[in-house]
């Protein structure tokens, strides 16, 4: 290990473990240490900490909060849906259920500090309390002055608390534009490829030695650092193909040491599990399971992808053609395309500047009811009356993601549509009606 | 009630506590009958079909999904017992939660009944705790919470709710649904349980949702992430219940989220596997004696085909049909199994008597009789009864030997290379239904091919024919049986003779020989054609071989089965009685066309409200029609943008009122906006801001 945490007012021993929990977070740990000053002094209000998914912020503190035994409440901002259980969960870990049983029906901000400062002075402790909470980037969707006043805690309920914020994005995208209480920034750096391994290594398996686990852990690292950086995906991965890699051992192929032969056997399974296991096109269970089943029908299993296929009544099929031709055909191509004495449009030399560009390249574009339903009546073989199951047959398609509804949802004011299908999904589409959707598409003349 | 106040203001009429009496089902279908007589029986029929067709899909319906609903309890059994393993490998990976994506198709309407069988098969033997979502229901995370503990406490709690009585006593205020309260329930639950019975301690916390495409990705994604939280202490699984394609999984969470989740996927029945199932049940049997024109299966299979793809709506346009035909067809008491419908006719009221002798179908068979008996049946009351027995017994038979015969047509004609007959069952009933099936040219191509057949497949089809006619038990049949039977072994037969002496080699030399000549002589394209031509005549006067023989003569067999069994219904006296053939009421009930219903309506107002007053030619209308259909026809002749002005001054132009015909007063002016205000509401018009008096028109042919 390389240096050691060393703060006055903590006991030795409680940082010598910490120090050992938190392995290549020594620095971020020590200068949140360092800012936190002892237990008595006051800290800074507020602290905010950002990084990617799982570059240590939670565990950092939660070692720290837990290792060090400091009066501590951790958030988590995703579960707040109001702000009423912020509170309730802040006064009830601080000052027991009786608090939060104070707080009145859809609590105020005021109604928060004024039971906050009540129960603060009825049982004051010296120590700075924390109050930490993590994805606080919800917190830019609550109310308005939530975010500003959490920043100010302290003032406002003139106690030793100290609010920190956990976030993956920077500060700049929190700042309100009325201005606020500048908190401390901490940025927690991604674990670099050497980290990771160290980090990894750490949880051998106990039937193993470290250093058979931690060749492992390279190989890991070799196919998964490019994609991957997450250390509890990758842990996740290690632990699904541990097994695989042990296979030749337990078999008696192949030693300890001979980490080629390892190395041959492990990489292309390690490939496999990237395209299929790492995406969940494959779940984890299921992953196990094809192992265990050995090589014969790894193929039986297919991914999510892998079923594209979506069986539509005869209708439907027609009315999504008409909306895909809707939206990538300019509308007053549509005369060309399904007038019979069309006369020829030829594409003018001089397009247009945004017409230069295909339109399957900008996307589907919006279109009116009646356009889709005149393109359906003249792409439809025989003559369909406009029954309430066509009408009806549109709006199934809306909640099937297959068409997007763009304008209000106002029925009376000719209502907006987009086509949300891809191009492979709508020639598949149409194949199975026999109709050559290609012939139809402006960008393909 | 009325108000005595002379003030303007609101009014509320609450309803009046005192109960209406409600006109029973059966009081309705008596009263609307057109003919009273009979009525009464014939709804206790219609009502023993109908129940027995909801009884009979129902557990059709779960014999269907056995299969997928059983490997989803393993599944949520299997979940609930990995949660304690404590090996290295369960320690290491992240815990997911377990996921089972259920795949079951676009026919939305019928995945409310998998849904329901499912939770209660969850329900009764692995876990009470089910909570089943929709998308509608679940706009907010709030609220998605709120129904998940709802549902899986059952309604334990008085959950807080702002729109709701605000009078509820203090103490109990303000419970938050959150997980963590769901989390502290469930472990109260289980202390509890721990005392009382060992043997599954876990049971899993089942969440459903069976609209998945429907819900909002950000409401489910956060409530994905606040589940992951909770995993430890709470075994939680979800049911995804997709209809499109898994792949919606991926396009709507985001790599973050969809690693929380353990994914497995589960594929159903396909809705056409489901029809030919419930068509085999209901349509392809004698036990049910209602039974459905060829117009009418049309009708029903293409609303399934190119609308909507349900089973359910299936169903209820049988239900539909069934209604229909025992409320305005009053011979329907026949309606109903041979026993019952013969006891029924020996109490048949002389009224319906004379009915009979109406139908289309006795009149054709009355005229195939001599004279003295046309004359007996109907004079004779006696005779009629006695002849009518006859008829209906016959009828019975007739469906008795129908669809065996049917089927053995199908498993013989569905195998040949593309379809003549169709690849589905239904498909060749449609036939049959329509006319005499062996004048249709398809199937003259199908016994054609049929005598192309190679002995083992000809072998297999006739295998299956017997299979399908093994356990009927009508007399005729059982002799149709034998007689396969016999050409069966026959075919067997031909095996052993076949090994026993090798086929006769002279065949060939006969065929060979002419083209030899061919080649020694100087080829020209006339002698080649000549060649040709002998070759072939020589080929068909060949002798055949004795397999050719016996495919013949079992292809004859099966033609002449057809002839005499595959008669369409229409040809049965008294088929009426069973059949129901109006596919115009059953397709103006199940699908509808309100645009053209509306048009038609305003269009022709005479149409619906047949007042002579209205009556006009060719699309004209009558200045006394109603205001709305007036505007309506003048606001067809505008273009896109309406000045109102032109349009009143046009409307007065065409009302009358008192005698100055085009002068705008007061009571036209209110009228007109009165009538605009209607077009408005149907969705005809709207305001627009584009110029401030004029209205935008929202039909086609605005232009």
């Amino acid at each position: 290990m390389t240096e050691t945490l060393r703060h006055p007012g903590y006991d030795e021993e409680k940082l010598q473990r910490i120090a050992e929990l938190l392995p290549c977070r020594e620095v971020q740990a020590g200068l949140l240490l360092s800012l936190m000053g002892q237990p008595e002094h006051l800290c800074y209000p507020s602290v905010f900490i950002y990084g990617h998914r799982a570059s240590g912020k939670s565990h950092v503190l939660n070692i720290l909060m837990e290792q060090l035994e400091l009066p501590h409440v951790m958030v988590s901002c995703v579960e707040c849906l109001s702000v009423a259980l912020l509170f309730e969960q802040v006064l009830q870990s601080f000052f027991g259920a009786d608090a939060a049983s104070l707080l009145p029906r859809g609590p105020s901000l005021s109604d928060f500090v004024r039971i906050y400062r009540q129960q603060c002075s009825e049982s004051p402790t010296y120590q700075t309390r924390y109050i930490i909470m993590e994805k606080a980037e919800m917190l830019r969707d609550t109310e308005a002055n939530l975010l500003p006043a959490l920043l100010r805690l302290q003032e406002l309920v003139e106690d030793n608390v100290t609010v920190i914020f956990l976030s993956e994005i920077v500060w700049d995208k929190f700042r309100p534009n009325t201005g606020c209480f500048e908190p401390l920034l901490l940025h927690f750096p991604d674990y670099s490829k050497g980290e990771l391994q160290q980090i990894l290594s750490k949880d051998k398996h106990p039937s193993y030695s470290a250093e058979f686990y931690s060749s492992y852990v390279n190989i890991l690292l070799g196919v998964f650092y490019s994609v991957c950086r997450d250390l509890k995906e990758l842990r996740h991965l290690a632990a699904l193909n541990f097994s695989k890699f042990c296979e030749p051992l337990e078999e008696g192929k192949v030693k300890e040491s001979d980490t080629h032969k390892l190395w041959r056997h492990i990489e292309p399974h390690l490939k496999k599990a990237m395209q299929t296991v790492y995406l969940r096109e494959v779940s984890s269970h299921q992953w196990e399971q094809m192992q265990e089943m050995d090589n014969k029908d790894v193929g039986a299993v297919r991914g999510l992808s892998a079923h594209t296929h979506v069986e539509l009544p005869y209708y439907s099929k027609f009315l999504l053609i008409a909306a895909y031709l809707a939206s990538y055909n300019p509308a007053r191509t549509d005369k060309r395309f399904f007038l019979k004495h069309h006369g020829k449009i030829k594409k003018p030399n001089i397009l247009k500047k945004n017409e230069k560009t295909s339109n399957h390249l900008l996307g589907p574009k919006p279109f009116p009811l009646d356009r889709m339903l005149a393109i359906f009546y003249s792409v439809v073989d025989s003559r369909v009356a406009p029954t309430a199951s066509i009408f009806s047959q549109i709006s199934s398609l809306v909640t099937l993601q297959l068409l997007n509804q763009v304008s209000h949802d106002d029925q009376l004011d000719a209502p907006k549509y987009k086509c949300a299908v891809s191009m492979d999904f709508i020639c598949a589409i149409s194949r199975t009606v026999n109709f050559d959707i290609v012939k139809y598409l402006y960008d393909f003349l | 009630m009325s108000t005595s106040s002379v003030s303007k203001g609101c009014f509320v009429f609450k309803p009046s506590t005192k109960k209406r009496k409600i006109a029973g089902t059966e009081d309705h279908f008596t009263r609307g009958c057109e003919e009273k007589d009979g009525s009464a029986l014939r709804y206790k029929l219609c009502k023993q079909l109908w129940d027995q067709i909801i009884t009979d899909t129902e557990s059709l319906q779960d014999h269907l999904n056995k299969n997928i609903l059983d490997s989803l309890l393993d599944f949520t059994r299997k979940c609930s017992f990995t949660h304690d393993n404590s090996d290295w490998t369960a320690q290491m990976r992240a815990s997911e939660i377990p996921t089972a994506a259920l795949m079951l198709g676009v026919n939305v309407p019928d995945h409310d009944m998998t849904f329901q069988s499912l939770s209660e098969l969850l329900r009764r033997s692995v876990t009470p705790y089910v909570a089943s979502l929709q998308a509608k229901e679940c706009g907010s995370l709030k609220l998605l919470l709120k129904r998940v503990l709802e549902r899986a406490m059952g309604d334990v709690v008085a959950v807080d709710d702002e729109d709701e009585e605000e009078d509820t006593p203090q103490i109990n205020k303000s419970v938050q649904c959150s997980l963590s309260m769901l989390c502290e329930w469930y472990k109260s639950k289980k202390s509890k349980d721990a005392s009382t019975e060992i043997n599954n301690s876990h049971p899993p916390v089942v969440v459903i949702f069976k609209d998945l495409e429907a819900f909002n990705p950000k409401v489910l994604q956060d409530f994905i992430q606040i589940c992951s939280r909770y995993i430890y202490q709470l075994p939680l699984v979800f049911v995804f219940g997709i209809a499109t394609s898994p792949s919606t999984i991926q396009n709507m969470l985001p790599h973050s989220v969809s690693s929380l989740l353990c994914i497995e996927l589960f594929h159903s029945l396909s809705c056409t596997q489901q029809l030919s199932t419930v068509i085999d049940k209901f349509i392809l049997t004698h036990k049910f004696p209602f039974k459905l024109s060829g117009k009418v299966m049309q009708v029903l299979i293409s609303i399934f085909l190119y609308h909507d793809f349900s089973v359910r709506n299936f169903i209820k346009g049988v239900q539909v049909a069934l209604l229909e035909h025992f409320y305005a067809q009053p011979l329907s008491v026949l309606c109903c199994e041979k026993k019952v419908a013969l006891d029924i006719l020996a109490h048949l009221p002389p009224k319906d008597l004379q009915r009979i002798r109406q139908l289309p179908s006795f009149k054709s068979h009355i005229e195939k009789l001599n004279k003295q008996d046309q004359v007996e049946l109907m004079t004779n009351d006696a005779s009629l009864k006695e002849e009518s027995k006859k008829l209906i017994q016959s009828l019975h038979k007739y469906h008795k030997n129908y669809f065996p015969v049917l089927k053995c047509l199908h498993a013989l004609t569905s195998t040949l290379p593309r379809y003549p007959l169709g690849k589905q069952i239904r498909e060749l009933y449609l036939i049959c239904l329509e006319n005499s099936v062996w004048e249709n040219e398809d199937y003259l191509t199908a016994m054609k091919l049929l005598k192309m057949l190679s002995k083992d497949e000809l072998a297999a089809g006739m295998q299956r024919c017997v299979d399908i006619l093994e356990p009927e038990k009508s007399k005729t049949m059982r002799n149709v049986l034998g007689q396969l039977k016999e050409l069966v072994s026959k075919i067997k037969g031909l095996d052993l003779c076949t090994e026993m002496s090798p086929p006769a080699q002279d065949a060939e030399p006969i065929l060979t020989s002419p083209l030899k000549n061919l080649q020694k002589k100087k080829t020209d394209l006339f002698q080649l054609q000549k060649t040709l031509l002998e070759m072939n005549e020589s080929r068909r006067a060949k002798k055949l071989s004795p397999f050719e023989l016996l495919r013949n003569e079992t292809v004859d067999f099966f033609d002449s089965l057809v002839k005499t069994h595959l008669s369409p219904p229409e040809s049965q006296p008294l088929n009426e009685v069973l059949y129901y053939c109006s596919s115009a009421t059953v397709r103006r009930h199940l699908n509808a066309a309100p645009r053209t219903s509306i048009q038609a309506a305003l269009s022709n107002p005479y149409f619906y409200l047949q007042n002579e007053n209205l009556r006009t030619e060719d699309g004209t209308v009558s200045n006394s029609a109603p205001d709305i259909c007036i505007t309506y026809k003048l606001h067809l002749e505008c273009g896109r943008l309406i000045n109102l002005f032109d349009w009143l001054e046009a409307y007065c132009t065409v009302v009358p009122e008192a005698e100055d015909f085009g002068k705008v007063d007061e009571v036209r002016h209110a009228r007109f906006i009165q009538a605009v205000s209607e077009l408005e509401f149907l969705g005809f018009i709207k305001s627009t801001k584009q110029k401030t008096d004029h209205v935008a028109r929202l039909t086609w042919g605005g232009c």
